[in-house]
């Protein structure tokens, strides 16, 4: 049996490298060269984050466990990100609005944690929220000039809102792990961040011409809870690629 | 006349090791030697991110992850260096790689080749960086004020990509023998790829002269090639890795001496004919065409903004 403490590490390590991933397969493939520096240097910081949760969650297993164990060498049901992060990179405006709805969250998510009980977690917190606040900076900017540039860019952001509207809900969601922590002070209540979530996206989609989704429960199991989209498969198959096929090697 | 007053004092500076500044009176011909090594060295760079962003998403543990992700990086900023350097000389990053696309730039040849491992991450960084270093090196001392200073920014990065390529074949060389296995074949894949990266010999190289009496360039393609053999064949058997090259041989004075490049291969991927060619451009194409109205939202944007700022 897991701990709660372990599978809270898990949840914002994986969302973080999950995203990460995805950012670095976008490598080389953005609209200008300004830009592909920058998306890498946002996949950067998110390979930190995961890396920083990854040792502690190694140090709360014990037993000699890695925090490359962690990161590469569980089954899928055992990675606990969130369905948003595995969305694919279908063009630019779903690349940008899934970092802007990410950036928003961990920006106020962080910025809470950085009072966390646990200091491992208020640590990585508040290194993380000076990445964060730049991350969110960019990708705000983006949603403007996207959303309100052209009648193309406009109607292309208006889609990625409303198909990854339905993978937010996940990012609020409290059940009883979640509950238990922050009740120990270790984690925050995810409705306070939903509040300030919901008006930063507001205002920011409205500043963009951009209309918010109505909104729809999205009836999958959640990735926080083991349950994956079709796309995680292949993430894996790619990320493990080398671990898998050469167990007893170090890289 | 005027001219020619202009060339005597212009080969003064150079004599002189001055540098030659954008707005510097230059010869036509300096000015488009320039444009077409700087470009091709530009393009180079961002090409160089291809290869190798092919293992960032299989990169098999977290630091290699990270480590991986900065050097494509590195590559990415060293190839926006080198277009600004580039437009100081009066063209602009838009043109230059339409003739990327359209076939009239090159880039480095050595960016046909396919990685196939990851052993091939570590033989890049090692060996094509290497090449590059050697060449950047001398490339310091351009005559091109711009040129240089960017060159002496950009050597800082290589020399740590080199130190991390050599870092990741060391590693496999230490681990299981499908990893010492794959080292040596990345090595095989890479070893005559960087050699062909200095060019022809000298004497079968076009543009050397007045690029040498302009000091464009500093030393020959040959100089420059035996100095990478010297450094690098030590580094090769430090870590057990065999030499592709059944006649190579350590001479008296310390140098090497190797087999003949495989000149018609060189000529053939120069050609187009390389393994990758079609799959790099049309991979830098389609990134720039999907990204068209991207930046057209952008310049939208920005001028909704200043008409508001105008109406207000």
């Amino acid at each position: 049996m897991e701990s709660n403490l372990y599978k809270f590490c898990l949840r914002l390590a994986d969302t973080s490298f999950i995203l990460s991933y995805r950012l670095g397969e976008y490598v080389s493939h953005a609209p200008f060269l300004e830009e592909d520096l920058s998306i890498t240097n946002v996949g950067l910081d998110l390979i930190g984050q995961a890396e920083s949760l990854f040792k502690y969650a190694a140090e709360i297993k014990g037993g000699g466990i890695t925090d490359d164990d962690i990161a590469y060498k569980r089954e899928e049901s055992e990675y606990l990100n969130f369905h948003l992060v595995e969305y694919p990179n279908e063009d630019f405006a779903f690349i940008t609005v899934r970092q802007f709805f990410m950036d928003v969250y961990n920006y106020y998510l962080f910025t809470a944690l950085k009072n966390s009980s646990d200091p491992t977690i208020a640590a990585v917190a508040a290194k993380s929220i000076k990445e964060v606040t730049y991350h969110l900076k960019r990708s705000r900017k983006w949603m403007l000039r996207l959303g309100d540039g052209t009648e193309v860019s406009h109607n292309k952001t208006q889609y990625a809102v409303n198909e990854l509207w339905k993978y937010t809900d996940e990012l609020f969601d409290m059940d009883d792990v979640h509950q238990s922590l922050v009740e120990e002070g270790v984690a925050i209540d995810l409705k306070e961040v939903q509040e300030k979530w919901i008006k930063y996206v507001d205002d920011t989609l409205t500043e963009a011409t951009v209309t918010k989704p109505e909104h729809v429960k999205h009836s999958l199991v959640y990735g926080k809870n083991g349950g994956h989209t079709d796309f995680m498969g292949y993430v894996l198959t790619d990320l493990q690629y080398l671990t898998n096929r050469y167990p007893d090697a170090t890289w | 006349m005027e001219n020619a007053k202009n060339l005597e004092e212009f080969q003064a500076k150079i004599d002189a090791e001055i540098k030659i500044e954008p707005k510097d009176w230059m010869p036509e011909e300096y000015r488009q030697h320039l444009i077409r090594q700087m470009s091709q060295h530009a393009h180079s760079e961002v090409i160089g991110m291809q290869p190798e962003g092919n293992w960032i998403t299989r990169s098999p543990s977290l630091r290699a992850r990270k480590i991986l992700m900065a050097k494509v990086q590195d590559e990415g900023g060293h190839g926006l260096y080198l277009y600004c350097a580039t437009e100081t000389l009066g063209v602009s990053r838009e043109q230059l790689i339409k003739w990327l696309h359209e076939g009239k730039a090159k880039y480095a040849s050595v960016f046909n080749y396919p990685s196939p491992t990851w052993a091939d991450m570590g033989a890049i960084g090692w060996l094509v960086d290497g090449a590059a270093i050697v060449n950047q090196v001398s490339l310091q001392r351009t005559s091109y004020g711009p040129y240089s200073r960017a060159m002496v920014r950009i050597c800082k990065e290589e020399s740590f990509h080199q130190r991390q390529g050599y870092e990741v074949m060391a590693s496999l060389m230490e681990g299981t023998s499908e990893q010492k296995k794959m080292a040596q074949e990345a090595f095989e894949r890479w070893w005559w790829p960087s050699l062909m990266m200095f060019g022809p010999h000298d004497g079968d190289s076009p543009r050397s002269s007045n690029a040498m009496k302009w000091k464009i360039k500093r030393e020959t393609n040959d100089d420059l090639r035996q100095q990478f053999i010297d450094k690098t064949i030590p580094q090769a058997e430090l870590i057990g890795l065999k030499i592709p090259d059944a006649n190579y041989k350590l001479l008296e004075n310390g140098s090497y001496e190797t087999s003949d490049i495989d000149w018609e291969e060189f000529w053939n991927v120069i050609k187009g004919n390389g393994p990758c060619n079609t799959q790099r451009i049309k991979h830098h194409a389609a990134a720039h065409d999907n990204g068209q109205w991207v930046r057209e939202a952008a310049i939208a944007y920005n001028e909704k903004k200043e008409q508001k700022l105008k109406s207000a």
